[in-house]
């Protein structure tokens, strides 16, 4: 089975002055279709480095990342662009919902940038995605008139509606309540039984804990790879 | 670790990632937003902050309106002056004595003047000069006091023909003016202006009336209308005699040349139409060198005349000047409003630095970012265009009510200044949206 994410000796350094940051260096590890895995570490460890690289946000300094088949790190601004597009979902801790657009608009916004679906195929899907989440019956709300934990779910369509190859999710709960952290997580857990691949960047153990596979990041290294029920998969090398 | 059996195409070894010829060979099939997408977009940003959008159009609004309707009320001003300047006929030729290019040899001690009443003749003649549709001499002998009763008031003094009345379009209020009898006869009789006729006979009417001049007794005849401001100076300040009373007894020392002829100060001619003022400026000038026997080559005119079409190019084209130089000044306010547009706009992408961010992690290039806010801007521009050029015209409507002068909105302004704010509208819109643009979105995201 092709992996979804495989990343090779991945490394980025930063250049802050005249003091080179090394912020990941040298990381491997893969994820196949339909994994759930949390990536933990503690600030500074380089677990956002890694998240914005795995996003195609940014570019790595060496390294090799093939995401769904897409050599990222060959690819050009432009490029990374279409990759975002086609194959993440992101899901950001501040919901980031455009608070002028009704749930829909929001979720079709996607779709927008990828181009030629017709605006009733647009709107169809969106549809679709906010179902998908329980939020079928909010389509025509803005994000104000939306608890925390439902902006979140508009989020999450969002990031369903293009089938991307992963949901990306950076500290989802962060903004959130317990009560609507276990919605949301329960909601994750949920998609992730249908097949999607979900990949949860988090801080917290608690929230860790629902994934099926914990990747811990410390000092720009992988510290351990542990999947629930298992020994250690896989150690770091330093 | 990567093994044999993928599927994918992957660098076989382990070269520097971003080498930029290398080919990439998978292919993002990338089609992108479109462009009635883009529009809808940078509409919706825009809508969504209403008073901010009206307010950043102001300068623009401003700057088209103040083209717009200065250059209106320019050409209405331009209007107005050849209107004033043809108020007292049109298609006119003014005969002086003296040479245009005064200089050289002139023997005559004195005024240069060569013109007399028999040159007038000649002019008037139809055989000599088909051009002319009426001439009139006029003796503009100059300034004397008038004395009515206890009044007393100094006027200028203009002897003149009957035709002076049609030629210079003057009404009467009260009487008759001068007419070929008291010419012949050299009557002691007056046609007072409205001002003078106000000044000596404040309440009462002047027709019938004696009043003195250089201590003769004249008969008033008659009272002009208010003729306002000419080109030429008005008639409103002066008097009229028959022009023979002003050559023999008025101002009989100026007016008697050696030859015995008498001297007119000017020739008004009126040609027939507009088309033949050159004929008549011709046959004018063949005349006068005839009579005044000046050789045919060599010799300067002892006369010259002056073309009313002139003055009227020289004032049109003076005020022509005077609109370019108001218009030029409304649009640095157009200007400045290109500059508002930018500055709101640099706001606008720093405020919405995270919005940015997001549509670039949703898949927005950074040409649909820069589609977006270059949309934005021109929105702006163009829409602050219209609304200035309705103003504008709307002030141009105005001042025609107002009656001071008929401002016409000339299509050609309508189109440049609008265009003009598109272009400051795109000119000032590149650089906020390639900030905007360039935006990392790692960066963006994070903004707060």
């Amino acid at each position: 089975m092709a992996a979804i994410i495989q990343v090779e000796d991945l490394k980025k350094f930063y250049q802050m002055g005249d003091v080179e940051v090394q912020a990941l260096r040298g990381v491997d590890f893969t994820i196949h279709p339909g994994e759930f895995v949390a990536i933990m570490g503690p600030s500074g460890s380089g677990k956002s480095t890694l998240m914005n690289l795995l996003g195609c946000l940014d570019t790595p300094t060496s390294g090799r990342y093939l995401l769904d088949g897409v050599p990222v790190e060959r690819l050009d601004k432009n490029q990374l662009a279409v990759a975002r597009n086609r194959k993440i979902g992101f899901v950001f801790q501040q919901f980031n919902l455009l608070p002028r657009s009704t749930a829909r608009e929001n979720v079709e916004l996607p779709l927008v940038y990828r181009g030629g679906i017709s605006t009733e195929e647009r709107q169809q899907r969106a549809a679709e995605a906010l179902d998908s989440v329980g939020l079928g019956d909010r389509m025509d709300h803005h994000p104000r008139e939306l608890s925390g934990g439902q902006q979140q779910r508009v989020a999450i369509a969002r990031g369903l509606v293009t089938r991307p190859a992963l949901l990306l999710a950076d500290e989802p709960t962060g903004n959130l309540d317990s009560h609507a952290s276990e919605e949301i997580m329960a909601l994750f857990k949920n998609l992730n039984d249908q097949g999607i691949t979900v990949v949860l960047v988090t801080h917290e153990p608690d929230i860790a804990d629902h994934a099926e596979r914990q990747l811990v990041i410390r000092d720009g290294q992988l510290a351990s790879d542990i999947r629930k029920g298992q020994e250690e998969v896989a150690h770091a090398h330093s | 670790m990567l093994t044999a059996d993928r599927k994918i195409a992957v660098p076989a070894e382990n070269t520097p990632i971003r080498t930029e010829d290398e080919p990439v060979d998978i292919v993002l099939e990338e089609q992108g937003i479109s462009l009635g997408e883009s529009i809808r977009l940078a509409f919706t940003s825009l809508m969504a902050n209403k008073l901010r959008t009206i307010l950043t159009s102001l300068g623009v609004i401003i700057g088209v309106m103040a083209v717009i309707a200065l250059l209106a009320i320019g050409k209405g001003s331009q209007d107005a002056i050849a209107a004033s300047i043809t108020a007292n006929g049109s298609n006119m030729l003014t005969v002086r004595g003296g040479a245009a290019n005064a200089g050289g040899a002139r023997g005559q001690f004195g005024s240069g003047q060569t013109l007399t009443i028999q040159d007038a003749q000649a002019i008037a003649d139809p055989n000599n000069v088909p051009a002319a549709l009426l001439v009139s001499p006029e003796s503009g002998g100059g300034g004397a006091q008038l004395v009515a009763g206890s009044q007393n008031l100094g006027a200028r003094i203009t002897g003149a023909q009957p035709s002076y009345q049609q030629i210079h379009n003057l009404s009467l209020a009260d009487g008759e003016f001068v007419t070929d009898a008291e010419v012949t006869s050299i009557d002691n009789v007056v046609v007072l202006g409205a001002n003078v006729a106000q000044t000596l006979y404040p309440g009462g009417s002047p027709v019938g009336q004696s009043l003195r001049i250089r201590g003769q007794t004249f008969r008033v005849v008659g009272v002009l209308n208010a003729q306002g401001g000419s080109g030429f100076g008005s008639t409103d300040d002066g008097v009229i005699v028959p022009i023979s009373t002003a050559q023999r007894k008025l101002f009989g020392d100026r007016a008697i040349t050696g030859g015995g002829g008498l001297l007119v100060s000017s020739i008004v001619v009126q040609a027939r139409d507009a088309n033949s003022i050159n004929a008549a400026l011709d046959q004018i000038s063949t005349v006068l060198r005839d009579r005044h026997q000046l050789p045919a080559n060599g010799t300067a005119d002892d006369f010259s005349i002056i073309n009313q079409q002139d003055i009227l190019n020289t004032a049109v084209q003076s005020t022509k000047v005077l609109t370019l130089f108001l218009g030029a000044i409304a649009a640095i306010s157009l200007l400045v409003g290109g500059i508002g547009i930018m500055n709101i706009m640099l706001v606008s992408v720093r405020e919405r630095t995270r919005e940015i961010g997001l549509r670039k992690a949703l898949g927005a290039r950074e040409k649909d970012i820069l589609t977006q806010f270059l949309i934005e801007a021109l929105s702006l521009s163009t829409a602050g265009g219209l609304i200035g050029c309705i103003l504008g015209m709307l002030i141009a409507f105005g001042v025609n009510l107002s009656g001071i002068v008929q401002a016409s909105v000339a299509p050609l302004s309508v189109v440049m200044s609008i265009g003009f704010a598109m272009a400051v509208g795109l000119f000032f819109g590149i650089e906020p949206a390639r900030r905007a643009a360039a935006l990392s979105p790692i960066v963006a995201l994070r903004y707060d």
